[in-house]
């Protein structure tokens, strides 16, 4: 577990150093917003209108974000031979994977700290019941991370690699965004966690089962 | 892994008349169905016999790919990866009509082709998540690698589906439950009459030897392929 902490904050470091993937991933979701922003301006003033297309929204532009962000996970580690380095290090397959996924899910969670204050103020929304939103996003964020991180291994070798990762990523991920999206839906008109037990759940469920079998499959994809 | 080509020919033979009888016990055998007044029913129904077996078929190739996917990985003999190869491609097929007859089945009863509903969106995300398998298998080269990373999304894609199902669940279902609820209507009188279970058993049989021939075929193919490079590798 320590060392895959190591792994994190190696790729968290080297992050922080050039800022590239974060900015991007910033600027973008802040596009999807404007867009959508520009796009629905006629119902903007509507609350009731706004708070059906909020959660769609956010996701939207959370996972078109983090899609972004990964598919230079591990496309990054291919050059110079640096996972070659990685796999020679002594520790566990599965450590990378674990650190891998807890850099990429700070990234995200970065971004979509960023985005929902942009989204407050284009959307001229007022967000209630933030520590429900927290946990959904915290959830959903984390199993997107943990499918993603596999997939970006897997994909990182493949020809069009940038492409690649949103046709394998995307279907995959349905049953957690189906899961996150109503959850924020029901925090974002009534607000209450007792509300979305079973959405939780299942978000749980989800997270459990993949970080899991990504464990236990990530060595097939960086073996050579 | 060659299957005899002997035996490739007896399993399209026994198929072919299966099939037919399918067909013909669907528009001829097949009492009308009536309503509780005793008014007769839309024939849309029939189609009914046809989409669950295709459903069931779809679902055991997606079975097949998993299963043929760990094997790989286990034993890393390319024979598995040709099976689960082959398996994805018939399964895509089938989930592909599984959506299109479902489709038109909804078109007839309810009214519309498509809505967003627990059944008909785990179809999708199938037919989805295969597509994207088949994608991934063209984007790489190495048979080694490409055998391998196919595997792990074959496992991985596999165990979305089922979740994806209960997270849909969370939606009120308009798809009629055929099994563990009543089926059609409040009173439970659609499956029950024999002529009628007859039918689906026959039917299900027929596509399940369909699958199982279409499967064989395309194993073959490929471990004729593969034998094909090998020769023009050898006399290169």
């Amino acid at each position: 577990m320590k060392k895959s902490l190591y792994i994190a904050a190696k790729d968290l470091r080297s992050e922080f150093r050039t800022k590239q993937m974060l900015n991007s991933m910033l600027i973008f979701s802040l596009i999807v917003i404007v867009i959508f922003s520009i796009s629905f301006g006629d119902v903007l003033s509507q609350t009731e209108l706004v708070e059906k297309l909020a959660p769609g929204v956010l996701w939207v532009a959370f996972t078109f974000a983090g899609t972004l962000g990964l598919s230079r996970s591990f496309a990054g580690e291919m050059e110079n031979g640096c996972l070659e380095g990685l796999k020679l290090s002594p520790i566990d397959r599965s450590s990378i994977y674990i650190g891998k996924t807890i850099s990429n899910a700070i990234l995200m969670f970065i971004v979509e700290l960023l985005t929902i204050p942009i989204f407050i103020v284009l959307f001229n929304y007022n967000i209630s019941g933030i520590p429900g939103l927290a946990l959904v996003i915290f959830l959903g964020t984390f199993g997107f991370v943990s499918v993603g991180t596999l997939l970006s291994a897997l994909s990182a070798s493949t020809r069009a690699r940038e492409i690649m990762l949103p046709v394998l990523l995307l279907p995959l991920i349905i049953p957690v965004i189906i899961p996150a999206v109503m959850a924020t839906g029901t925090i974002l008109t009534d607000g209450g966690i007792g509300s979305i037990a079973s959405e939780l759940r299942l978000l749980v469920v989800y997270d459990l089962i993949f970080f899991v079998v990504g464990q236990l499959v990530f060595e097939y994809t960086v073996m050579d | 892994m060659l299957i005899d080509r002997k035996k490739e020919k007896v399993l399209a033979i026994i198929t072919a008349p299966v099939m037919l009888i399918a067909i013909g016990m669907i528009f001829f055998y097949v009492p009308q169905m009536k309503g509780n007044a005793g008014e007769i029913l839309d024939s849309s129904f029939k189609i009914f016999y046809f989409h669950l077996p295709i459903a069931m078929v779809s679902y055991l190739a997606f079975t097949v790919v998993f299963i043929a996917s760990i094997m790989h990985l286990k034993g890393n003999s390319s024979k598995w990866d040709i099976v689960a190869h082959s398996a994805a491609e018939v399964g895509v097929v089938f989930a592909f009509l599984v959506l299109v007859t479902g489709s038109i089945w909804a078109k007839a009863t309810w009214g519309w082709y498509w809505i967003w509903e627990p059944r008909l969106t785990t179809s999708l995300a199938l037919f989805l998540v295969y597509l994207a398998y088949l994608m991934l298998r063209q984007a790489l080269e190495e048979p080694e690698k490409r055998a391998r990373l196919a595997a792990v999304f074959g496992i991985v894609g596999f165990i979305s589906v089922p979740l994806s199902f209960l997270s849909i669940r969370l939606w009120r279902s308009a798809h009629p439950l055929m099994f563990g609820g009543s089926s059609y209507g409040s009173s439970g009188g659609g499956l029950e009459g024999t002529s009628l279970q007859l039918t689906l058993a026959v039917n299900m049989l027929a596509f399940a030897l369909l699958f199982a021939s279409l499967l064989v075929y395309r194993i073959n193919n490929e471990a004729l392929k593969e034998e094909l490079e090998e020769m023009k590798y050898n006399h290169s």
